[in-house]
């Protein structure tokens, strides 16, 4: 085994415990600081994936954006309440099964599929320099869905400070 | 070099323990956490593909993902900030006015 692949199966193993942590806590807080294990670990993924830019990403705008508003969110709302009530609800023995279907699923057809899905592997640097390929695909292949994505971040902005504020009559 | 089914198969055990947070869990904090896991797993494929197929669009279609889960994120939070302010509760299976 060599270097790449001992790092892949460390973050991977680091990825999965942080996830299983976000939904077993009874703490929100300690799901909100799982999550951003998590989120840090598959950032790591995207470093080895050669995708740099995608990585930056992730750590400026999932953990410094997205979970600081959870935080905030978390401590803004009184949870003493649920902390002491039963986290699970009452179907989770039929989600549990669900999702035990879900997964064996998943596994079986990518593990299936392995051979069939062998496209070929692109050399290294195939994909360098990173944030120049992503700036030039996105202002001239993908300009209208980036566009669109900006009207949809102001729907979100002005839908999300509406619902947030207090009525004042 | 790491074959691209490992990161299918990482990917799949992220969007599964999401899935069980989002049936399973009462908090909607945890639910919505759990939303951005089955984001993130899908992410990890898309990056994972563009790595094998060389080709940069993979990446531009996770950075949409990513617009897409900051969107729901802060919309999400904001419905339940108002719904915490008229119900008092957190728990999703307490937001029944639409049950018969």
């Amino acid at each position: 085994m060599n270097f790449a692949q001992a790092t892949f199966y460390v973050l991977a193993a680091i990825a999965v415990v942080s996830a299983l942590l976000v939904i077993t806590r009874r703490n929100p807080v300690h799901s909100a600081i799982s999550l951003i294990v998590t989120l840090l670990a598959v950032a790591l993924l995207y470093l080895q994936l050669q995708a740099e830019f995608l990585a930056a990403v992730q750590i400026i705008l999932y953990i410094g954006g997205i979970m600081v508003l959870f935080l905030f969110v978390i401590m803004l709302v009184n949870l003493d309440v649920a902390l002491r009530q039963e986290q699970f609800n009452r179907q989770w023995g039929i989600a549990g099964v669900a999702a035990f279907l879900l997964a064996g699923e998943l596994a079986a057809v990518i593990y299936l599929g392995r051979g069939t899905a062998a496209l070929p592997q692109a050399p290294p640097g195939a994909l360098q320099p990173n944030t120049e390929l992503i700036g030039t695909s996105l202002y001239q292949t993908y300009m209208l869905p980036f566009e669109i994505a900006s009207l949809l971040l102001l729907v979100a902005m002005v839908g999300a400070v509406l619902m947030a504020r207090r009525k004042v009559s | 070099m790491v074959p691209t089914w490992h990161y299918l198969m990482l990917s799949a055990a992220l969007l599964t323990i999401g899935v069980i947070g989002v049936l399973t869990r009462r908090n909607i904090i945890i639910i919505l956490m759990s939303i951005e896991l089955i984001l993130n797993a899908v992410n990890l494929n898309l990056v994972a593909f563009s790595r094998q197929l060389a080709d940069v669009s993979g990446q531009i279609f996770a950075i949409f993902v990513i617009t897409v889960a900051a969107a729901e994120a802060a919309v999400g939070l904001g419905i339940l900030i108002a719904f915490f302010r008229n119900r008092d509760t957190v728990n999703a299976d307490e937001i029944d006015l639409l049950k018969w």
